[in-house]
C-alpha cells in the first residue's frame, strides 16, 4: 500500500466541520506544511484539539486567525492574543483542559478506554459538570475520551511504511494523537526505505499511519 | 538583595541532591542559579523531557522549554511524549514543583491560572503539577504591586488546586502547610512577626523557635 502522497493530495482530505487533532507544543512539533494546506483548503467550522494555539504566526495560529476554526480544545491560549480576542467576541468556543488531562483523554480515545480518573482539577472549576468518584479514599474526576476525524503529525523521519521517529521535544502530543483519529497524516523531514529504521527506535508504528507527505521546508 | 533573589535563594535551599524538579515560568527559573554547591538536580520539562539545561551555543531543533524558548539538554537527558511527561508529574515522580502564585490561602490552596475578565491564558500543565508533585513550593512576592496581600484566608480567584501547597516562600517569610496547619517557619532578616502579620490575610501559627531566612553569600 502506498502511503506517500504529494502536497496537492492533502487539501482534498479536509471537510467542513471536521475535528482535527494536531501535534505540537507552542508550534514545536506542529506540521506547518499541513497547517498551510488546511488554510488553503478554506474548509471551515473546524474543531481543533491539541496542546495550545501557539502564537498568531506559529503552529496552528494561522488557522485561528483565518476564522476557519469554531472550537478549540486546548490547555493554553495565553501566547496567542487572537484566540483570546475571538473567544471574547463570541467567534470561537474555547474549552480549556489541564494538559495532563487532555493528553490522557486523547490516549483513552485512541486505546479503547472509556475514560480516566484523575485527581487534577478536583476542587476547581474543572470539576463542574463532571462525575466525581472516590477510590481508596481519594477523590478523582472522570474524564472522557477524545477522538478526531484527522490527526496531523510532524515527524523527523519516516520509512515508506510509516514507522515514525520524532526529534527531541517535537514529539509531545504526536505519538498519542496517532492513535486517536480516523485518518492520520504525517509530515516528515526525511523519508527512508523500509528497514532503515531500527525497530527498537520506532516511536509510532506504521500501522497507525495513513498518509505521508515530505516537508517542503526540509 | 531584591525580593526575587531573596525568594529564589531561599527556595534553592529546599532542593536536595538527586531531586527531580519542575520549575514554573518566571521567578522559579532563577532558582538553579542559587543551588548549594554539590547539589545536583534533574529538571523536568512538561513538554516532554528530563534533563533541561541552559542553552549553550546555537538553538538545537526541537529543544525548547515549556515556554517554547530554546534551551539546552544535560548529558543523560531523556525525551518522551506528553502522556509519559504527565505520568511523571501526576504519578509522584517529580519531587518538587516550584510555581509562581497569584494567591495562596491557609488551606494550602493555590490560584495562579486566571483572573476572570482580565487574564484567561489557560492552566497548561499547572493543575497537574500542583496535584501530582510530591512537594509544591509557591515562590511569589508577598503582596501585589498595589500592596494587597497574596496570602489569604481563602483565595478569591479560581483555584489551580485545592489544599496541595506544602510551602510558601516570599521576600518576607517562609510558611509551611502540613496537616491543615499554616505555620510561619522563618522571617527574612529585619522583618518582624508583626510586619508579616500586617501583610498577611491568612491566620498562621508562630512556633516558639521561629527561624530566620539565612543566605550563604560568597
Amino acid at each position: 500500500m502506498n502511503k506517500i502522497v504529494q502536497w496537492p493530495d492533502i487539501g482534498p482530505l479536509f471537510r467542513d466541520g471536521m475535528t482535527v487533532m494536531f501535534g505540537g507544543f507552542m508550534g514545536v512539533g506542529t506540521p506547518l506544511g499541513i497547517v498551510a494546506a488546511l488554510r488553503e483548503s478554506r474548509v471551515g467550522h473546524l474543531t481543533l484539539i491539541g496542546n495550545d494555539t501557539a502564537m498568531p504566526e506559529a503552529g496552528v495560529g494561522p488557522l485561528v486567525a483565518s476564522g476557519q476554526v469554531s472550537r478549540v480544545i486546548v490547555s493554553h491560549i495565553g501566547t496567542n492574543p487572537t484566540t483570546g480576542k475571538k473567544m471574547i467576541a463570541g467567534e470561537l468556543d474555547v474549552d480549556l483542559v489541564p494538559q495532563g488531562t487532555l493528553i490522557e483523554r486523547i490516549r483513552c480515545g485512541g486505546s479503547g478506554l472509556g475514560g480516566v480518573l484523575t485527581p487534577t482539577g478536583v476542587g476547581t472549576v474543572v470539576e463542574e459538570g463532571k462525575t466525581k468518584m472516590a477510590v481508596g479514599g481519594k477523590e478523582y474526576l472522570l474524564e472522557l475520551p477524545l477522538r478526531a476525524d484527522i490527526a496531523i503529525i510532524k515527524a523527523k523521519r519516516a520509512d515508506r511504511a510509516g514507522n515514525l521517529v520524532y526529534e527531541r521535544a517535537a514529539r509531545n502530543f504526536n505519538p498519542v494523537i496517532a492513535f486517536a483519529a480516523d485518518l492520520v497524516i504525517v509530515e516528515v523531514d526525511e523519508l527512508v526505505e523500509v528497514g532503515e529504521i531500527d525497530p527498537d527506535m520506532v516511536m509510532t508504528p506504521a500501522a497507525l499511519v495513513d498518509k505521508i507527505v515530505l516537508s517542503q521546508g526540509a | 538583595m531584591e525580593a526575587k533573589e531573596i525568594i529564589a535563594r531561599r527556595v534553592a535551599q529546599e532542593l536536595k541532591e538527586g531531586y527531580v524538579v519542575n520549575l514554573g515560568i518566571g521567578l522559579p527559573t532563577m532558582v538553579p542559579r542559587f543551588l548549594p554547591k554539590g547539589v545536583n538536580i534533574t529538571l523536568q520539562s512538561e513538554n516532554g523531557f528530563l534533563g533541561l539545561g541552559p542553552l549553550e551555543g546555537e538553538p538545537m531543533p526541537g529543544v525548547v522549554n515549556a515556554g517554547g524558548v530554546p534551551c539546552g539538554l544535560m548529558p543523560g537527558a531523556a525525551m518522551f511524549d506528553s502522556a509519559t511527561s504527565f505520568a511523571l508529574i501526576r504519578g509522584g515522580h517529580v519531587d518538587v514543583t516550584v510555581l509562581g502564585g497569584l494567591q495562596v490561602d491557609e488551606e494550602g490552596s493555590l490560584a495562579n491560572w486566571m483572573v476572570p475578565g482580565k487574564m484567561v491564558p489557560g492552566m497548561g500543565g499547572a493543575m497537574d503539577l500542583v496535584s501530582g508533585a510530591r512537594k509544591v513550593i509557591v515562590a511569589m512576592e508577598h503582596c501585589t504591586k498595589e500592596g494587597e496581600t497574596r496570602i489569604l484566608e481563602r483565595c478569591s480567584l479560581p483555584l489551580t488546586a485545592k489544599s496541595r501547597v506544602s510551602m510558601v516562600v516570599t521576600e518576607l517569610a517562609v510558611f509551611s502547610i502540613s496537616h491543615g496547619e499554616f505555620v510561619l517557619l522563618e522571617t527574612a532578616p529585619g522583618v518582624s512577626v508583626e510586619t508579616v502579620r500586617e501583610k498577611t490575610g491568612a491566620r498562621f501559627a508562630v512556633p516558639e523557635k521561629l527561624g530566620q531566612m539565612a543566605f550563604d553569600i560568597t
